[in-house]
């Protein structure tokens, strides 16, 4: 590739012909602002639109000033990126975004983790000039059940709409009106509610500002702690204990699986427990689904649908059941570990505790958005009473811990209440992208061949890239398995599956870039996507650290099935544990 | 927002099919489409941008996106009689504004809307080359000029038929 030479800020620098003066500037280590621009770098997502004119630079014979985040660098190009005329145009279109945004940044749900507010800061604003004489733009906030929508913080960087449409192909969210009046909205400027957004909330986690946020549900929580009439009990998803510690300064990939138990025994709920719990009894029924229909179709039944997809993700289930509704058969029936632990919780749980289901709340600690919705689904209830009351994020649960005035760091570690709360590394794993595949892959294996997994790591199953496959020899038996993490990728495994082409036994999708691990509920990345990666391998840190890695020899689960399930894929088991889809593309319906 | 529910006939949607079809069913085509379907329906309410949506595989957020950035697009039907007043710089300062008050206050509608019997509808749009005349209404394609708020009725009675 050819190499070309140029000037920033008097440093010469050498880039291959087609990098940013943006790019090139960072090689050097300038850092120069900007507030649309962001590159997960990793996952080669990147948002360019050159909207917000804050990368602005003074290239040398160029009349106008560039933006760096789209201008190629050409050889000789002497380029400034701090000249006073630079520093106050920058400084100029500040205030022109700050001019039209709301000042309430002492009450938005983003303060203290904005980037407009960084920015601000960073730049040194310190008035508005002519704000008494500027109109703003107001627009109706959408309160959707995963996903608040607050236009008038909206600074049309753009980055949703490319999460949406590039990255997650769900194409719910587009820029829409001019001048003014420009914004970010569903179809027909309607309530997320009846677009096709599967609530992945992947939006939320690359949005600048307080535009996007979650719906807030700690003070439900909080009421459901402080009555007395109430058994509250707390489940705890995989990716929580890799990324909580970030929202209280720690690095990111630290595990605070102890603490974080610590800090909800201290917030007052009676039981803390895991979901790796239900992940691992997730994998006994989705692990029995894929051998049963695999050895049906192996025998030439053609009722057997093969691949067999995973049902875990919630934004993957909406994504399917609005746009592949015609392959609604295809994805495993196994209900998502969420929802697994909710139904044990209120039937067998609350059966030994000796409580009715409706004294009893589940709370459940998520990196996802999308599981809010879930839990709200009708099928997910009985008589009225949802079998997970309340699902918070991990930003939430950070929120509350710091209400609580608990000092996490400074927890003694402490264990998971029995029995709902111990799990296997299997369990764990289901955090990142392709753990849930390798999870299923260790205890099926074992089951289909009856013999011991010398090698527990399938390496193979792991990674960054957007779709994987790979081949398991079971024995003589080869499985081939896909993985999919990111809407996008998820599509272009299920167009192959819908024409018939696609070869593979199993698909693992995770509907966030990264898996679990990179939910819409995480803490903010803010384009780094080395967080991303240090929160993997924290997952499979925790994973190698369990002294049982196999979702079968967790002795909770062997027991909950003696005494409770029968057997997995019994009648029981598939009355609490399995599910069923809805075709939902007649639901994008205009509303008015 | 269109506040229009229109149940589109079977003869619609095969004419939408069809321009697609015309333009290959190709996203990048998305305005040429809009652009016959306009001509074809008079404007493009939110069922017609659906079915656009689903033939060219582009989101109907997106299509929603281009019809509402493009202010020759519109998601209102407009009226037997289209009356447009010229709100450019001559016809501005020679008293446009009142012309305009005028017949909002007589159609009882706004700029941009449409009477409820579908016979008139209301623009304002930017100079017709016609200074000498200021101000410039047009209705359909007669035009008016040297209009006063007083002539406003008379010119309304010329369609009530």
């Amino acid at each position: 590739m050819e190499t070309i030479k140029l000037t920033i800020d008097n440093k010469e620098i050498d880039v291959h012909r087609g990098t940013t003066i943006y790019k090139a500037a960072r090689e050097l280590g300038i850092d120069i602002p900007t507030l649309c621009y962001m590159e997960l770098h990793d996952m080669g997502i990147e948002n360019n639109p050159a909207g917000c004119r804050i990368c602005v630079a003074e290239v040398e014979g160029r009349r106008n000033l560039a933006p760096t985040c789209s201008t190629k660098c050409e050889p000789g190009m002497k380029v400034k990126t701090h000249s006073t005329r630079v520093l106050n145009a920058r400084r100029t279109v500040m205030e022109f975004i700050l001019s039209d945004h709301p000042k309430d940044c002492l009450v938005c749900s983003k303060s203290g983790n904005c980037e407009l507010q960084d920015m601000s800061h960073r730049l040194g604003i310190r008035e508005i000039p002519g704000q008494e004489f500027a109109a703003t733009s107001t627009y109706r906030k959408d309160t959707s059940p995963s996903i608040i929508r607050d236009l008038d913080k909206c600074i049309m960087c753009r980055r949703c709409e490319m999460m949406c449409n590039e990255v997650q192909t769900v194409g719910a969210l587009s820029a829409v009106n001019r001048g003014f009046m420009a914004t970010v909205a569903p179809a027909f400027e309607q309530n997320l509610e009846y677009s096709t957004c599967t609530y992945c909330g992947q939006c939320v986690s690359v949005c600048p500002t307080g535009a996007l946020t979650e719906v807030n549900h700690v003070p439900q929580v909080l009421r459901a702690l402080n009555d007395p009439t109430k058994t509250v009990v707390v489940q705890t998803a995989p990716a929580v204990r890799v990324a909580l510690g970030e929202e209280f300064g720690l690095a990111p990939g630290s595990i605070v699986t102890g603490k974080m138990t610590a800090a909800l025994r201290a917030l007052g709920f009676d039981y803390v427990f895991d979901t790796d719990f239900a992940a691992d009894l997730t994998i006994m029924e989705e692990g029995t689904e894929l051998l049963d229909r695999l050895t049906r179709h192996l025998k030439g039944d053609k009722t057997a649908r093969i691949p067999i997809l995973t049902s875990c993700c919630p934004g993957w289930v909406n994504f399917f059941e609005h746009y592949f509704p015609d392959l609604k058969d295809v994805p495993s029936t196994a209900k998502s570990p969420q929802q697994m632990f909710g139904a044990i919780a209120k039937s067998y749980f609350a059966d030994k505790i000796g409580i009715n289901r409706k004294d009893m709340v589940v709370v459940s600690i998520m990196p996802c958005l999308a599981k809010k919705y879930e839990c709200q689904r009708d099928e997910f209830s009985v008589d009225g009473n949802p079998d997970v009351d309340y699902s918070i994020s991990t930003r939430e649960l950070a929120n509350f811990i710091k209400q609580a005035n608990i000092d996490i760091k400074n927890l003694h570690d402490e264990e998971f209440d029995a029995p709902l709360g111990e799990s296997t590394g299997a369990g764990v794993i289901f955090g990142a992208t392709g753990g849930v595949i390798e999870a299923a892959c260790r205890t099926a294996y074992e089951v289909y061949t009856g013999k011991k997994l010398e090698r527990i790591d399938f390496t193979e199953l792991r990674g960054m890239e957007g779709v994987r496959s790979a081949t398991i020899d079971f024995n003589g038996l080869p499985v081939n398995i896909g993985i999919a993490h990111g809407l996008g990728n998820a599509r272009k495994l299920l167009d192959e599956v819908r024409s018939g082409k696609s070869q593979f036994h199993a698909i693992e999708v995770m509907a966030c870039p990264g898996g679990c691990i990179g939910g819409g509920g995480q803490p903010l990345h803010h384009g780094n996507s080395e967080i991303i990666k240090a929160r993997a391998a924290a997952i499979y840190a925790e994973d190698r650290k369990k002294p049982l890695r196999k979702s079968h020899e967790n002795p909770f689960i062997i027991k909950l099935y003696d005494e409770f399930l029968g057997k997995p894929g019994s009648e029981k088991a598939h009355h609490l544990l399995h599910t069923h889809y809805f075709d939902k593309k007649k639901k994008i319906i205009v509303k008015k | 927002m269109s506040s229009i529910k229109i149940e589109l006939r079977n003869e619609d949607v095969d004419f939408i099919k069809a321009t697609c079809s015309k333009f290959n069913s190709d996203p990048q085509e998305l305005i040429n489409v809009l652009h016959s379907c306009q001509e074809h329906f008079g404007y493009l309410p939110a069922e017609v941008q659906e079915v656009v949506s689903g033939h060219l595989n582009v989101p109907v957020a997106k299509v929603y996106g281009v019809v509402t950035f493009y202010s020759f697009f519109t998601m209102t039907p407009k009226g037997k009689h289209p009356i447009s007043i010229c709100m450019g710089t001559a016809c501005y300062v020679r008293g446009a504004e009142k012309v305009l008050e005028e017949f909002r206050k007589e159609l009882k509608i706004q700029v941009g809307g449409t009477t409820s019997d579908n016979k008139f509808s209301l623009s304002s749009l930017r100079c017709v080359g016609a200074c000498g005349l200021a101000p410039v209404v047009l209705v359909g394609d007669k035009t008016y000029g040297r209009v006063a708020p007083d002539d406003i009725k008379g010119i309304l009675k010329e369609y009530e038929k």
